[in-house]
């Protein structure tokens, strides 16, 4: 029986349950003059859901495992004495059996694999009666059980709550299963990487060239401090140097000098400005500036100006991150007290000088905590590198030579051929760890400030 | 009589279409305490707020009449507000002392006023108007501490140095001692005695005992209007008007 059929009777069995168990709450207050403690429509609902919840979750454990139980009959079969012993090519015979077996692909390298397919396809169906079988049976089980129990004194209202709390909280641990599980997965792919290059070769090493990797020190060529330099060069410097100015200043501006009026367009505006999607600023970046900065680089003599400087990702990087520092430095300023501003104001302080002298400082935290966000997000930003900066990896100082980051270098290593157990692949792992090791303590430490900044006024 | 400090004729205070203050006249000396009494609402620290021009700050706001300090008009184009409010200082209802030192704290309008040029003039000023303020003892060993690490009541003081250090002619008090306890209340008092004489003081107060204790001479406000205004002692043994008897006998408020 297919997936989705075998949902669509559960489903079907669900609503019966919920028809019945409603009837059988309805028959019972019939004529009653009791105060009851559930509606009919409780009851209903208590029924469905146990006939719907138990062959679910026992569904989303058996994708899980029924694989390898299907993998462990095959090779419990006689034919399966003949498959090589486990390594590379009894896996691909076996996915190449299962491809078979389950009408993906009509043809075969191995000899082998056409001879276990049948025997694949039998074990995956036995296993599909069987999990059918045992899905149905329990939504069976839960509907008749829940449906003798309904009655007068039992409080299907209170237990429907209690699925309530329980689906809201599944909802809200996917995300962060999730997360972990990709965490996992990095940490994994990252460990072997590891285990061929030694991390310090790979975090102190100041020669990355990914294209030639030597068989017998591939280390050699892949140490990323020129990445993380390239990386910390475009988001950390050149696009703050850009974005905390003008986001600040444009914060002071809508929270101090602004009329109301302006800042109810404004605003938004601005907030606009960061829904627009990082590929068009990319375009931007690479078709725009790029080439300006590039001519900007040559007329002021500096001959081996890049057209994929880091100065041109930096600048439209920084142009991104500005709204985002803007509203950041706009929640931290307009948290400061208005009593601040009173008093300074009474003192016979000007509106410039207030601002710079009592709420700057007061907002200080809180900004720093915006602008330690900012940076996270921009080291992580993609999208403007990969379009306008340069796959070189060149550790320098120069805004006008090309440069690379972190994230572009991840997409190069990942894009076009490449084996999934060598080194070079591999890396794009160790990469990735790392750059979500910088964004998480970045994080931290950002919360935690704007965290302390916000109780400091509370 | 001697001539007033300040000189309020015929003040009406609108925000947008309300009008807060309909018709106010009032004159306060340079040596004497001015205390406005009133319900909640009446609009004494509204008046209170356009001796110094704080209603600039919002932006509905709009005064009409005149306003006199030493005979200039306060809202008259050509009046400095910057110079204003140094000379007519402000104490808020609520201590709002900058998050910067206690040193500084008081040092801010010196400096932003440039009155020192040296920063044993400052050390002065700062020791000078804590004193003043009756703070110097419990701060002098700590004066690098944060101003708002001190307690309420020490803040308020702290505001109170802080508005005397640019020397100020009046000081304007908004329910000065709302947010303190009543030891606090009791220091500010007294340090409002201190001061009288050398600032023109008008404070706003919900507390009738503390108009009493501490001001010559009484404004009582009701619904924007100005009801009477007097000696303290005559408002309270012998209010002319009725809605002042019924006030200070606590028939509503």
């Amino acid at each position: 029986m297919s997936g989705l059929s075998l949902v669509i009777l559960v489903i079907g069995l669900a609503l019966i349950g919920w028809l019945a168990g409603r009837m059988r709450a309805a028959a019972f207050r019939r004529g009653s003059t009791r105060r009851f403690s559930s509606q009919p429509v409780h009851h209903g609902w208590f029924v469905a859901l146990w006939t719907v919840g138990p062959p679910l979750v026992f569904l989303a454990i058996w994708a899980l495992t029924s694989p390898a139980l299907v993998t462990d009959a095959v090779l419990a079969n006689p034919a399966a004495s003949q498959l090589p012993p486990p390594g590379f090519d009894r896996a691909s015979i076996l996915s190449e059996a299962r491809s078979l077996a389950q009408g993906r692909s009509y043809g075969a390298f191995h000899e082998l694999a056409r001879t276990l397919a049948p025997v694949y396809a039998a074990a995956q169906s036995r296993f599909d009666w069987i999990a059918s079988g045992i899905a149905l049976l329990l939504a069976f089980a839960g509907g008749a059980f829940t449906f003798t129990r309904v009655g007068p004194g039992f409080a299907a209202r209170t237990q429907v709550e209690r699925v309530v709390m329980i689906l809201l909280l599944t909802a809200s641990l996917i995300a962060i299963l999730t997360t972990m599980g990709i965490v996992a997965s990095l940490l994994w792919e990252a460990g072997r990487f590891f285990r061929i290059v030694p991390a310090w070769e790979f975090l102190f090493g100041t020669h990355w060239s990914p294209q030639v990797i030597s068989a017998r020190d591939p280390g050699a060529s892949l140490g990323a401090v020129p990445l993380f330099w390239g990386t910390f060069f475009i988001g950390a410097v050149i696009a703050m140097v850009v974005a905390i100015p003008f986001g600040l200043m444009s914060a002071i501006y809508l929270t101090q000098y602004a009329r109301a009026s302006t800042r109810r367009w404004i605003k938004p505006t601005l907030e606009m400005l960061a829904g627009v999607p990082t590929v068009v600023y990319g375009y931007f970046a690479a078709l725009t500036v790029a080439p300006a900065v590039r001519q900007l680089g040559v007329s002021i003599g500096i001959a081996d100006a890049s057209s994929e400087s880091a100065l041109a990702a930096g600048l439209v990087m920084g142009i991104m991150i500005i709204p985002f520092v803007s509203s950041m430095a706009d929640d931290s300023l307009s948290a400061v007290p208005a009593a601040m501003r009173d008093g300074s104001l009474a003192m016979g302080a000007t509106s410039s000088e207030t601002i710079r002298k009592v709420l700057v400082p007061a907002a200080l935290p809180g900004v720093v905590g915006g602008v330690l966000l900012a940076v996270s997000r921009a080291i992580g930003e993609t999208m403007i590198v990969v379009m306008a900066a340069s796959g070189v990896a060149t550790l320098t100082a120069n805004p006008f030579a090309s440069t690379t980051t972190v994230t572009k270098q991840i997409v190069d290593l990942l894009t076009g051929e490449a084996e999934f157990d060598s080194a070079k692949t591999l890396a794009a792992f160790a990469l990735g760890l790392t750059l979500f090791v910088i964004t998480l303590l970045l994080n931290i430490v950002a919360l935690t400030v704007v965290k302390r900044y916000r109780e400091a006024y509370e | 009589m001697t001539t007033p400090k300040i000189t309020a004729r015929n003040v009406s205070v609108y925000y947008g279409a309300t009008r807060a203050i309909d018709d106010v006249s009032i004159d306060v000396t340079q040596d004497e305490v001015v205390a406005f009494i009133g319900p909640s609402g009446c609009g004494k620290s509204t008046f209170l707020r356009t001796l110094n021009r704080m209603n600039d700050t919002v932006p509905s706001a709009r005064v009409e009449g005149e306003i006199y300090l030493d005979g200039e008009d306060i809202y008259a184009p050509s009046m400095d507000v910057v110079q204003l409010r140094a000379r007519v200082g402000m104490v808020f209802q609520k201590p709002n002392p900058f998050p910067k030192s206690i040193y500084e704290n008081v040092a801010y309008g010196p400096r932003i006023h440039g009155l020192t040029h040296a920063k044993g003039e400052l050390d002065d000023i700062v020791e000078g108007s804590l004193r003043r303020a009756g703070l110097w003892d419990e701060v002098k060993d700590r004066l690098t501490d944060s101003g708002t690490a001190l307690s309420g009541g020490q803040q308020q003081r702290l505001c109170i140095a802080r508005a005397i250090a640019v020397d100020p002619e009046v000081i304007l008090m908004d329910e000065p001692c709302s947010a303190l306890d009543p030891i606090a209340t009791a220091k500010i008092e007294e340090l409002i005695h201190e001061l009288k004489g050398r600032y023109a003081i008008v404070i706003v107060t919900h507390n009738m005992q503390q108009a009493a204790r501490v001001s010559q001479r009484t404004a009582f406000f009701h619904l924007g209007h100005l009801v009477e205004f007097g000696a303290t002692s005559d408002i309270f043994t012998n209010p002319r008007a009725e809605r002042t008897k019924d006030y200070i006998t606590g028939r509503y408020g």
